[in-house]
């Protein structure tokens, strides 16, 4: 086959620039002033900065206050992954198995998942509002809840509201999952395995390997990342700064305190962070799955 | 008590599709019975509801003198064979024979004996560290069978298990099948819509259409008296000749033809099925007709051909000299016709 050549060496570059300048202005640009940010030190008025060295990477390391959102985002990540997955599995097994409204049901699983974090935010707001929440009410009658105040407390209400809107995306791509694996394989199953538990574990789970790996990757990303809002308008990181992501602690140093030097290399460590979380599950994980 | 009894088996689908009709069916011990019909005629239907995959509306199944109806898939002792194989994908090839021994508490060692011993049989025992994408359709197909061997079933149960496969390899497994079910001698049933493969497979064969049998007997049966003019179009290839005509008197009259039969019959509605191979073409012959059309099959040729506005085929040994646009003069027995009844599609 023949490639078509275009003559003229500027037209190309026509065509990609909208596509560079949304790239340039809104990705390299901040990442550049990310990086000159790290290693700057702005003096308190904010007129002038000078080269800082390291000096922002060792203040955040002994900085206690960033070994607690660090603590706490890890945690965060992992337990949300956990709660969304398995929530998003068990509903989207159970959605598979029904024959009659399939369609409702899907509908209302996924609906979830248009919504914007703040908005989920100020949702779990309603339900944890301490005078006509309803999980407030319950969780309060339970054990006496107290969220700004108890760190625990505090946990619950930010995992619930983090959790919620991210089980509708496990549950579509679940249900996508178990749709692809082909029927009679199932069906072969069924003759040769009696229980349905031992059926799942063994034919069904581990052919939904490859979906899995895709979501545990996707749900930490998530819960790094897009919680921002959620955090924003439910707990603004209290009690203390006990409830406060890396990205919230970022955002909080860097543009109400005006650390920017800090802020910019706390947004450096997270990236070395997710970086080896990701490199850590392709080289260790990703091996162990079969893709069909 | 037969080995494995239908009775007025009904499966109605949620959407109201009757898919099988009031069919009843016995199966004898170590038999090879293989249901043909087009696809969509419910033999697919029957088949998974003596596996136990679609329940049943109405009716009973017994197998070794037990009702199966209720009896949970894993447990009626049956073993099938799918049309895509249906291999456990993530599974090793040993992992995918041992799964259904495995869960059934069976002993590491028993396993891999009896692993083995289906491997060697079918000629896999070099693959069985293989996960089944890196085997071929035909390595599959054997993965498959020593799936269903291992678990020594009291019935094999084979969904169109060849239809993937190309045309040499369908063949070549074919009789690998049928020698394997001699040799082991388990009871077995075979879906096809390929009425090759029913007849050289079947013991007996149970030709379905529209959820309902038409006809059960040996392949000779069907072939040479088929109870219906469905049995006889869908047994045989090149497909039965049928015309339809008027009968008075023992009188056939097809066009300005007449064929004297033996019984003096008297239908005024009737079809009369010739097999193609039936009509003997000779220069003496009683009738001429020309060939609109030759198809040459090397040792065979096909001639279609008309007698008024009704097509015919005839089938004849290629040496034969003619060609499209040819006249040419044939017979036609009447003891080699079929006649029937074109009201109740019955046979006379």
């Amino acid at each position: 086959m023949k490639k078509v050549q275009f003559k003229s060496t500027y037209s190309q570059y026509f065509f990609l620039a909208p596509q560079l300048l949304i790239l340039l202005i809104f990705l390299y640009w901040p990442i550049i002033q990310t990086f000159k940010d790290a290693f700057t030190m702005q003096d308190a008025f904010g007129f002038s900065s000078q080269f800082a060295g390291f000096d922002n990477f060792l203040f955040i390391f002994s900085d206690p206050s960033y070994l607690t959102a660090f603590k706490f985002t890890i945690m965060y990540s992992f337990i949300i992954t956990l709660i969304t997955g398995s929530i998003g599995l068990l509903l989207a097994v159970q959605a598979n198995k029904v024959m009659h409204g399939k369609n409702v049901y899907k509908t209302l699983l996924i609906w979830p998942y248009a919504i914007a974090p703040a908005v989920v935010g100020v949702m779990a707001n309603y339900f944890f509002s301490e005078r006509y929440g309803l999980l407030h009410h319950l969780f309060n009658n339970l054990w006496g809840f107290n969220w700004y105040e108890d760190v625990f407390d505090a946990y619950i209400y930010v995992i619930i509201a983090g959790s919620w809107k991210q089980i509708s995306a496990n549950f579509i791509f679940f249900l996508a999952g178990l749709q692809a694996i082909q029927k009679t394989v199932i069906e072969a199953s069924i003759i040769d395995c009696k229980s349905n538990i031992r059926r799942f574990w063994t034919i069904t789970f581990p052919l939904l390997m490859p979906t899995t790996f895709f979501l545990i990757i996707i749900n930490i990303t998530y819960a790094f990342f897009d919680t921002f809002g959620i955090i924003d308008t439910t707990t603004i990181g209290a009690p203390g700064s006990e409830t406060k992501t890396l990205v919230y602690k970022a955002y909080i140093d860097g543009f109400k305190g005006l650390d920017l030097g800090s802020a910019g290399a706390q947004s450096i460590m997270m990236m070395l962070i997710v970086l080896v979380i990701t490199i850590f599950q392709f080289r260790y994980i990703e091996g162990k799955i079969h893709y069909n | 008590m037969s080995f494995l009894e239908l009775k007025n088996i009904t499966k109605i689908y949620p959407n109201g599709t009757k898919a099988v009709d009031e069919t009843s069916l016995n199966v004898e011990d170590g038999e090879f019975v293989v249901f043909v019909g087009p696809s969509g005629c419910g033999k697919s239907t029957l088949l998974r509801m003596v596996a136990g995959l679609e329940d049943i509306t109405d009716g009973q199944i017994s197998l070794d003198g037990k009702i199966i109806n209720d009896v949970d898939p894993s447990e009626r002792d049956v073993a099938m064979v799918f049309q895509n194989y249906a291999l456990y994908p993530h599974m090793s090839v040993y992992n995918n024979m041992a799964y259904g021994l495995k869960n059934r508490g069976i002993s590491n060692d028993e396993i891999k004996n009896k692993v083995n011993e289906a491997a060697k049989l079918l000629e896999i025992d070099q693959l069985l560290s293989r996960k089944p994408s890196m085997l071929s359709g035909g390595q599959r197909q054997r993965v498959a069978m020593g799936r269903a061997i291992v678990r020594n079933p009291k019935i094999f149960l084979f969904d169109e298990p060849l239809s993937n496969l190309d045309a040499k390899l369908r063949n070549q497994m074919r009789l690998e099948i049928k020698k394997l079910q001699r040799q082991m001698g388990v009871t077995s049933i075979f879906v096809t819509h390929d009425q090759t493969e029913a007849m050289t497979l079947g013991d007996r064969i149970v030709v379905i259409n529209n959820g309902i049998v038409e006809q059960v007997g040996t392949p000779k049966e069907i072939y040479s008296k088929p109870n219906t003019k469905f049995v006889a179009e869908f047994i045989g290839s090149p497909q039965m000749n049928l015309f339809n005509c008027k009968i008075e008197n023992g009188i056939v009259k097809i066009d300005n033809n007449q064929i004297t039969l033996d019984k003096k019959l008297n239908i005024e509605n009737a079809c009369l099925g010739v097999r193609p191979d039936d009509i003997q073409v000779n220069n003496n012959g009683q009738y001429r007709c020309i060939a609109n059309l030759v198809e040459y099959l090397g040792s065979d040729m096909i001639i279609y051909s008309s007698m008024g506005d009704q097509e015919f085929s005839c089938k004849l040994s290629s040496k034969i000299e003619l060609k499209a646009g040819d006249s040419f003069n044939f017979d036609i027995l009447p003891s080699s016709v079929h006649i029937f009844d074109n009201i109740t599609s019955n046979r006379i």
